[in-house]
């Protein structure tokens, strides 16, 4: 889960790193008077989602009057399909120069690692692929954990003066206790400037808490949902496991990886998924569910075709075959729906779905084949 | 390989309704399950296995342990597999989804601190087709045959597994590594006890979006000079960046971990990678009549 800017923001001055002086606001009016005490400022919409400056989420001004259009245009408008509740408005730092810090799980390593750069607002992994002699990455033992030669080595490594490195090292070791205490899989400031009077300052803050340790974070486990669409939203209401995308084939598989493989074979064959939907996770494809996940996306006004993959070892066909069918029966709108089936009771399955006129393959191109074209017809 | 019929395994969270079920299917395939493992269970049976409170307990009645099978929920998994792995069991595989990152991190590195072998988390395990499954594979789509699998995919490797067996190749070894971004074993390591297997002759490799477990084993591949051949297969082509998609690990960020990049690394090593997995057992069948005719 992603904290919001300022939310890591006010995490970060609890560790002791410095942010610019700034302000939260709901309203238009504060904005303005936010900018009117600030003067040159920059308006930042707070959205759980990254890209926002690309957007039109990011924002500079002085004028109080230009702050109330910037403000008003982002809290109508939102940003990537976000809605904007809040905005930071931030005093405009003088940069002297942009730096790149984070601390995050190195997987392949299995363990903590830091990420730093001397070149700051860049995406660093990219930067890793393309100028990996400008990426510092330092691998932590996860028994020994963080010592303070760490951020000695980046601080040399980045180019800071010695007089520099005590403020840097409580930066460094405040991402550590982040990391920690939050159960986050990143902590990053990108950029980390320099400012015109030589402080370290972060300009921008973020925080990924891992969404399995959420249970022992109440505080935060509420907030998960903002980062939603609506249709995730209802979806993992009910259980879902589920991602909105463009497209207008509706998906259900049983497993992630089936799921995203079918989602690629309709790409494949020239169609569109419209969503990610395993039934798998939390529950498995019972009869109740399955009927739950079709209604869900027959109901769903971009889908114009359902496709049903089980792969089923355990998975018993007859019961997900019921399950697609009384969703049909249920659901006042009627749009195909097209079942791939494998698993066991596969025959007594298929022959509970043709008996109602539906389309029932074992061959998974061939369903997939079908969807397809029913979505063209 | 990691496991074969005389391997003898305990199955920690046996009383639970997942370690349970798939207690019996195990025992049903021949799998030599020696003990049970639930706390407060203790002096209980589930199919005919007796449980104990603990490891130390089930080991000093029932002698060696070779493996655990850990159905342990999340919140208390980690604990589960530290128990194993003091009490010296050497192969743990970890069904169970959902455990802390942070917590998964610790695990894996104490294993591999005492050379313990973890396979998952959030895996379906590990089978050795006609000897013995450590897991909750459908053990009807997996023939005998020459084909390794090594999978970050649960009903993914299912559907490779039956393609596999169905167009006569079958499976000689199929390990899941796990969903999770941090997991026990990854793509290097299995390839590597998979060279080692008399019955495998080709690894399917099935991947997925998130992290570099590929393109690490593909700079890996490219470097050896004895290998069998890879096929693999990617999913999520068409996932968006920055979502999760179901499994933690299989997330698209900070510019690492897309479908292109994992491609381009691994076909760079000369390993083929087919669009569709009804392709892999073709892909496969070609690479067998080049090398031999």
């Amino acid at each position: 889960m992603r904290l919001l800017e300022y939310e890591a923001k006010q995490v970060f001055r609890e560790y002791g790193i410095k942010t610019p002086e700034g302000v939260l606001c709901r309203s238009p009016v504060e904005v303005k008077e936010a900018v009117a005490r600030l003067g040159e400022s920059v308006i930042k919409a707070q959205v759980p989602v990254g890209g926002r400056g690309l957007a039109g989420g990011v924002r500079f001004t002085s004028d109080p009057e230009e702050a109330v259009r910037i403000a008003s245009e982002l809290f109508e408008r939102g940003v990537r399909g976000y809605r904007v509740d809040a905005v930071l408005v931030e005093k405009k730092v003088c940069v002297n120069r942009e730096l790149y810090l984070s601390v995050t799980v190195d997987r392949s390593a299995k363990s903590i690692v830091y990420l730093a750069s001397r070149l700051g607002g860049v995406e660093i992994e990219e930067l890793a692929k393309k100028k990996p002699e400008e990426v510092l990455k330092i691998n932590l033992d996860p028994f020994i954990g963080y010592s303070p030669f760490v951020a000695r080595t980046i601080a040399s490594f980045i180019g800071l003066p010695p007089s520099a490195w005590g403020e840097f090292e409580r930066i460094a070791v405040g991402l550590y206790r982040i990391m920690i205490d939050y159960d986050a899989e990143l902590v990053e400031i990108n950029p980390l400037v320099v400012d015109c009077g030589g402080s370290l300052v972060a300009l921008d803050a973020k925080i990924l808490v891992d969404d399995n340790s959420l249970y022992r974070h109440p505080a935060l486990a509420g907030l998960k949902s903002r980062e939603l669409t609506e249709e995730e939203r209802s979806a993992r209401e009910k259980g879902f496991t589920y991602v909105s995308l463009d497209g207008y084939i509706g998906v259900i598989g049983n497993g992630a990886g089936l799921t995203m493989a079918t989602m690629d074979l309709i790409e494949y064959y020239g169609g569109k998924p419209a969503n990610f939907l395993d039934v798998w996770s939390g529950g498995g494809a019972s009869r109740d569910r399955v009927k739950e996940a079709v209604k869900l996306l027959l109901e769903n006004p971009r889908v114009k075709v359902v496709l049903v993959n089980i792969f089923g070892g355990m998975t018993r066909c007859d019961e997900v075959a019921m399950g697609v069918r009384q969703a049909l029966e249920e659901a006042p709108v009627k749009k195909p729906i097209v079942v791939r089936l494998m698993g066991t009771n596969q025959e007594e399955g298929a022959r509970i779905l043709r008996e109602v006129g539906l389309d029932v393959y074992e061959d998974v191109d061939e369903a997939v084949r079908k969807a397809v074209e029913l979505a063209r017809g | 390989m990691l496991a074969d019929r005389s391997t003898r395994v305990i199955v920690q969270g046996i009383t639970g309704k997942e370690g349970s079920f798939h207690t019996k299917l195990m025992l049903e395939y021949g799998t030599r399950i020696v003990a049970g493992v639930t706390p407060g269970k203790g002096g209980s049976q589930v199919h005919g296995v007796r449980v104990y409170d603990t490891v130390r307990e089930a080991i000093g009645e029932v002698g060696r342990v070779d493996a655990s099978v850990v159905f342990v929920p999340a919140k208390n998994a980690h604990d589960a597999v530290l128990e194993s792995i003091e009490n010296g069991v050497r192969l743990i595989v970890v069904i169970t989804e959902g455990i802390p990152l942070h917590e998964e991190l610790r695990m894996v590195s104490y294993a591999r601190s005492r050379s313990v072998t973890i396979v998952g988390p959030n895996t379906p395990g590990l089978i050795v087709p006609g000897e013995t499954k450590l897991g909750i594979m459908p053990a009807n789509y997996y023939k005998p045959g020459v084909v390794g699998i090594m999978s970050r995919s649960g009903t993914l490797s299912y559907e490779v597994a039956w393609q596999l067996s169905r167009s006569g190749l079958g499976v000689s070894v199929a390990v899941g590594i796990g969903g999770d971004p941090v997991t026990g074993l990854d793509f290097v390591e299995v390839y590597d006890k998979l060279l080692k297997d008399p019955r495998t002759k080709y690894v399917v490799l099935v991947g997925e979006i998130g992290g570099d477990y590929e393109e690490r084993f593909a700079k890996y591949y490219s470097g050896l000079s004895e290998k069998k051949p890879v096929v693999a297969y990617i999913a999520g082509r068409t996932a968006p960046r920055e979502k999760r998609m179901g499994h933690a690990g299989a997330i698209i960020s900070m510019g690492l971990g897309d479908y292109e990049s994992k491609v381009k690394a691994l076909q760079e090593s000369g390993i083929p990678v087919a669009r569709r997995v009804s392709e892999i057992p073709t892909v496969i069948q070609s690479i067998a009549s080049k090398q031999y005719f």
